[in-house]
């Protein structure tokens, strides 16, 4: 909320200065967002009358004024706006003058006549947004003064940034109220008396004790001049509110809801039909709002109607068939209160956030609505004259907010806040906020006005009691610890060790949006739904990931297009699966916390590598890295969590390449998967190059083994190598399967130390040379115990896998 | 003295030979020539033999001599060689220092990573343990329980991403306060990282971002110690005793009193980095815990806003983006730590 300095300290005037005044509101918790200058960055503009007024010999539209700004000659002002006319009041920028745009004044000379100076329009002054013609300024404005001075422009507008359970602050007097207790002040608030009633109209009110309506009061006045001129006080205070002007009948309502804090709604008495009745909204019943949009309203819907039907939705927005215009000369004042629980949602339903609605939301002084209803019609027939009517008022009691009384101890307040606070500034602090406050026992029992919706329970009025000390006035202290040991489990892995693997392993930890584009996924995992988000940014980020890769692909795509073509990136992170089924990495797994099962949250790693196997450098070879970089990395990655249990089986993974594709299996369960992406996917997904990627789940990462030591042996291990030919669809793990059967206990090891395809070989064939590590515990072994079990590995070989020693 | 066997002469020529000798191996042909089995000292011990009787004693022990000599002289060139060679080995062997070693994995943690660890390891010296919990939540756990009644205008501070009338992208880790104040008993000292959504995308609002969140329950627990606990946390994370912070009254349905943290470094302008407050009754009710016995204080801090203040990031998407060059930048050690 904007307002004017000037309005504030109407109210209140602590001796402070601008400064000083926002920093109070911010430590009170209405926290000061801006605070700006009310003038326009204008110069050397001052007030004007046109002495007189004749036409341009040369140009049709223009007129030549002589103005009387101060000085002793007149000046000469050539102007185009269709009210320059003889004895009118406006604003002149002088020759040497600056207007808010920057533009300088000048001497010039239009179609052959001269005019020194501008007369000029509120909108050109940056005061109002009327364009329709130059100021027209009270007739008895002093001539020659300086317009900023004349329309005390000096004055800040201070913008609050308020929480929405102050609603009571929504106003220049709830702004008033809270500095009062910080000031330890009396507010004055200005003398609201009922006007004196000349006229017996009334018009019939009645409530529906179903709408949102608890109170409804309202008046006629006959006999207003819609055309009269607004005060430029008025018209000023509602601008720096940031309230365009826009008549009488309307700005008088502003003025009073900005300062009162009392929304209400004029009606063209003359455009209703027979009495007023506050009910909810028939369904579908139509309704053409004062913006000129036609809805149609729903059963919940609270209007204000009359006999032609609803005329406006309550609270919210009045209706174009009963607005009032500048021929309206009898009109309706509602002064109204409608509950915030009805009200709640309706503004976004219809797509009109107003001030009142703004208001009614949050809540307003069901009190308030008399008082409102005396000071917008006094200061109607100040500006427009009129005659009122007596104030009619339905209400219905049982729905106005009751005020509980609780109590408020003073130990409580002590526990909460940390320190204890005096008992006579707890009740000076209280009382000056309007709450009622009597001493009890231990404390005070408390009632809040009924402005403040938010206070309702002991801990409401020790915030208050708080602030208005002021938070950064009271110590800071630090709470006792009892100290204990937490478990920490060996078994369990922190992700950190998972994620500073990768990192000293070349690889740049990336964070990625976990919504992505739907039809990009869909290339990746054509096999898995996806949840799709309603309302989503955009519809590239429309639908929640099923995989981490698409991120890492787009991650990669962006840094290729930055010259970045060498990469090794990962993420954490979870995915989200409408169904707990994945035939490529088991989602039931893991030890993720979940909702319910509409949706399978599951915390993943995946990684991405690309381009160079090493940075460029003298030293190095140029490879780019291939299947088995990857492989050595997730190797890793399970070799410092669950170590050898994890196997690798051949995969059909629809993106990833069909011959470059491997599971991984933990104790029968699929945890992972890892391989060069399809390069069927290079066109469509429109990838810079070739890629491997790793997905694995993070709850397999984090399970650890303990370790059980074992006795070393004492005695030296025998080396003895065999090389073998083999067909080539016999893979490594058939090889170490089959040497683990088939040898005696003293195999200890098994590695491959060659691998060799091509001349010398037949077709379809490949040799392979395995080194057997032998040893005892208990002994040192002899060579014919090392012949033996060479011998046996060799005969098992050559049955199970129909190998054939290569000589 | 006699010198039948012209000894003086024969070691002369040996001092010669041995002198020019300019590699190993022209000393051993050296040696050869003159201590081989052909040698001229070798023959020079073979004449002995053709002396008197009394000339043989003085003679031998003369030969004798001329070869200690001799092979001196050929240990000494020897060591002076051989030297010589080996300097020249180690000449040959010098490498050009300057030339880069090979360059370090490229690898490292994201920005976003590092602070968090380091909000974690300053609140771990406090007692407190680090938590997670689901990112889509559901209505009761992202608002009801914390207070937030059904359209309540609160809940429009928050612009939600919402998959129906139940499920949503939860919009705050407080959500996770829930979870774990349902599952464990007080005293609690809790912090929630994670991600955090919010339908909301323009220069300096991302739709994703990240908090974390802080829940500390236990007997007694006041506004003071939420001051002086957050205070401590600020100076310690940006490693700054000469900052100014202020807590300023504020509004969250599940808190109550509620305060804004603004935190100003070096004169520049107040920055709100955190909101927090008392835990609200009703919150404490939700999840069944006495609000006469215990109180509690929560806090929930923007991860993005921190490491922007505390690394001079200038555009809050750039964490988003993943631009490695960006990224590569906070490979330093200490970052985070």
């Amino acid at each position: 909320m904007k307002v004017s300095e000037r309005w504030l300290r109407r109210w209140i005037d602590p001796a402070v200065d601008t400064a000083t005044l926002a920093d109070n509101l911010t430590a009170l918790g209405l926290e000061v967002d801006d605070v700006e200058s009310a003038k326009p960055a204008f110069e050397k503009i001052v007030v004007a009358r046109i002495a007189s007024c004749a036409q341009h010999p040369d140009a049709d539209r223009l007129r030549v004024c002589q103005v009387e700004y101060g000085e002793a000659e007149p000046a000469q002002v050539v102007c185009g706006a269709p009210n320059a006319r003889e004895g009118l009041v406006t604003a002149l920028a002088c020759v040497g003058g600056r207007m808010p745009n920057g533009m300088k004044i000048k001497k010039a000379k239009l179609r052959g006549v001269q005019s020194f100076g501008m007369l000029c329009s509120a909108s050109e002054l940056e005061l109002a947004t009327d364009h329709s013609g130059i100021m027209e300024l009270a007739s008895d404005a002093p001539v020659g003064t300086d317009l900023a001075e004349w329309l005390s422009l000096d004055d800040a507008i201070i913008d609050v940034d308020l929480t929405p359970d102050r609603a009571d602050c929504l106003s220049v007097r709830g702004l008033a109220r809270d500095l009062s207790a910080l000031h330890d002040l009396p507010v004055s608030t200005p003398d609201i008396r009922p006007v004196t009633t000349t006229i017996d109209d009334v018009l019939a009110v009645e409530i529906d004790e179903h709408s949102a309506c608890a109170r409804f009061t309202g008046r006629i006045v006959r006999g207003v001049d819609m055309r009269a001129p607004v005060s430029t006080d008025i018209v000023e205070r509602l601008r720096r509110a940031g309230v365009r002007a826009i008549s009488p009948g309307v700005d008088v309502t502003n003025h009073v809801m900005l300062e009162l804090g009392q929304p209400m709604h004029a009606f063209d008495l003359d455009k209703l039909r027979g009495g007023i009745r506050v009910r909810l909204a028939k369904a579908g019943e139509p309704l053409v709002l004062l913006d000129g949009r036609e809805v149609e309203l729903d059963a919940q819907t609270t209007v204000i109607a009359d006999d032609s039907g609803a005329i406006a939705i309550a609270g919210v927005m009045g209706g174009a068939s009963t607005a009032i215009d500048d021929n309206t000369t009898n009109v309706f004042l509602e002064s109204a209160l409608f509950l915030p629980a009805e009200i709640i949602g309706k503004p976004r339903r219809y797509g009109c956030h107003t001030e009142s609605s703004h208001r009614f939301e949050r809540g307003v002084d069901p009190e308030g609505q008399h008082e409102a209803l005396e000071a917008a019609t006094a200061l109607l027939q100040d500006i427009a004259g009129g005659q009122a009517g007596p104030i009619t008022e339905a209400v219905i009691e049982s729905r106005l907010p009751v005020k509980q009384t609780v109590l408020l101890r003073s130990s409580r307040l002590a526990r909460i806040l940390g320190v204890p606070v005096d008992d006579n500034d707890v009740s000076r602090i209280l009382e000056r906020l309007g709450i009622r406050c009597e001493a009890t026992d231990g404390g005070w029992k408390v009632t809040p006005p009924s402005h403040r919706w938010d206070l309702a329970i002991e801990e409401d009025y020790i915030e208050e009691v708080g602030r208005v000390r002021g938070f950064d006035s009271l110590p800071r202290t630090l709470p006792a610890l009892q100290p204990s040991f937490r478990a920490q489990p060996e078994s369990r892995l922190h992700e950190l060790a998972s994620k500073r693997l990768l990192a000293s392993r070349g690889y740049q930890e990336v964070v990625t949006y976990s919504f992505v584009d739907g039809e990009r996924q869909a290339l990746l995992r054509a096999d898995l739904d996806s949840l799709t988000l309603p309302n989503p940014i955009s519809s590239e980020l429309g639908v929640m990931r099923t995989t981490l890769v698409l991120g890492l692909i787009d991650t990669w795509r962006i840094n290729a297009s930055r010259q970045q073509d060498s990469l090794r990136l990962f993420e954490t992170g979870l995915r989200f699966m409408p169904t707990a089924e994945d035939a490529q990495l088991s989602v039931t797994h893991g030890d993720d916390i979940q909702i319910d099962d509409s949706v399978r949250q599951q915390s993943l790693i995946a990684g991405l590598i690309t381009g160079r196997r090493t940075a460029e450098h003298w030293n190095s070879s140029a490879d780019d890295v291939g299947f088995f970089d990857l492989k050595s990395d997730v190797e890793a990655l399970f070799a410092q969590a669950s170590g050898a249990e994890v196997s690798f089986v051949v995969a059909e993974h629809p993106m990833l390449h069909p011959g470059q594709a491997a599971t991984v299996m933990l104790h029968d369960e699929k945890v992972g998967y890892l391989g060069a992406l399809n390069p069927m996917l290079q066109a469509p997904l429109d990838l810079p190059g070739q890629a491997y990627v790793f997905e694995l789940s993070m709850a397999a990462l984090r399970k650890a083994c303990l370790p059980v030591a074992e006795e070393l042996s004492r005695f030296p291990h025998v080396r003895r190598d065999v090389a073998v030919v083999l067909e080539e669809a016999v893979t490594h793990d058939d090889i170490l399967a089959c040497v683990r059967r088939a040898a005696p206990a003293i195999l200890k090891d098994t590695r491959l130390f060659d691998l060799y395809r091509g001349d010398g070989l037949p077709d379809g064939h490949k040799s392979i040379a395995l080194s057997l590590i032998l040893q005892d515990v208990s002994r040192t072994l002899v060579d014919a115990e090392a012949d033996e079990a060479m011998a046996s590995v060799l005969q098992g070989l050559a049955a199970d896998l129909n190998a054939h020693i290569r000589g | 003295m006699s010198d039948p066997l012209n000894l003086d002469a024969l070691v002369a020529d040996a001092r010669t030979r041995i002198t020019d000798a300019q590699s190993l191996d022209a000393l051993e042909d050296a040696r050869v020539a003159l201590l081989g089995k052909k040698g001229s000292l070798t023959a020079a011990l073979k004449q002995v033999g053709t002396l008197s009787k009394e000339e043989k004693p003085a003679a031998g022990q003369a030969v004798n001599r001329a070869k200690q000599t001799v092979q001196g002289l050929l240990d000494d060139r020897h060591l002076v060689l051989d030297n010589a060679r080996l300097a020249e080995k180690l000449a040959s062997d010098a490498v050009d220092v300057t030339l880069p070693g090979a360059p370090p994995p490229a690898g490292g943690l994201h920005p976003i990573t590092l602070t968090i660890e380091r909000i974690a390891s300053l609140f771990e010296q406090i007692g407190f343990e680090s938590v997670v919990g689901p990112e889509i939540e559901d209505d009761h756990h992202n608002f009801e329980a914390l207070n937030f009644p059904p359209d309540h205008p609160a809940r429009q501070m928050h612009d939600t991403f919402w998959f129906d009338a139940n499920r949503l992208l939860r919009t705050h880790t407080s959500s996770v306060q829930i979870r774990h104040m349902r599952s464990h008993t007080p005293p609690l000292r809790i912090i929630a990282p994670g991600r955090v959504y919010r339908c909301d995308s323009d220069m300096t609002h991302s739709p994703m971002f990240h908090q974390v969140e802080g829940l500390l329950v236990d007997r007694n627990v006041g506004l003071t110690d939420l001051m002086g606990h957050l205070e401590g946390f600020l100076k310690r994370f940006f490693d700054q005793d000469d900052c100014d912070i202020r807590f300023r009254p504020s509004y969250f349905p599940f808190t109550e009193p509620s305060a804004e943290v603004d935190i100003r470094i070096g004169g520049g302008s107040w920055m709100e980095v955190l909101g927090s407050g008392i835990v609200h009754p009703n919150v404490f009710k939700s999840v069944g815990i006495d609000n006469e016995e215990w109180s509690g204080y929560a806090f929930g801090l923007g991860v993005e806003r921190l490491a922007m203040l505390r690394y001079g990031v200038k555009d809050l998407r750039q964490f988003f983006e993943n631009d490695v060059r960006f990224l590569k930048q906070f490979h330093v050690s200490g970052v985070g730590a």
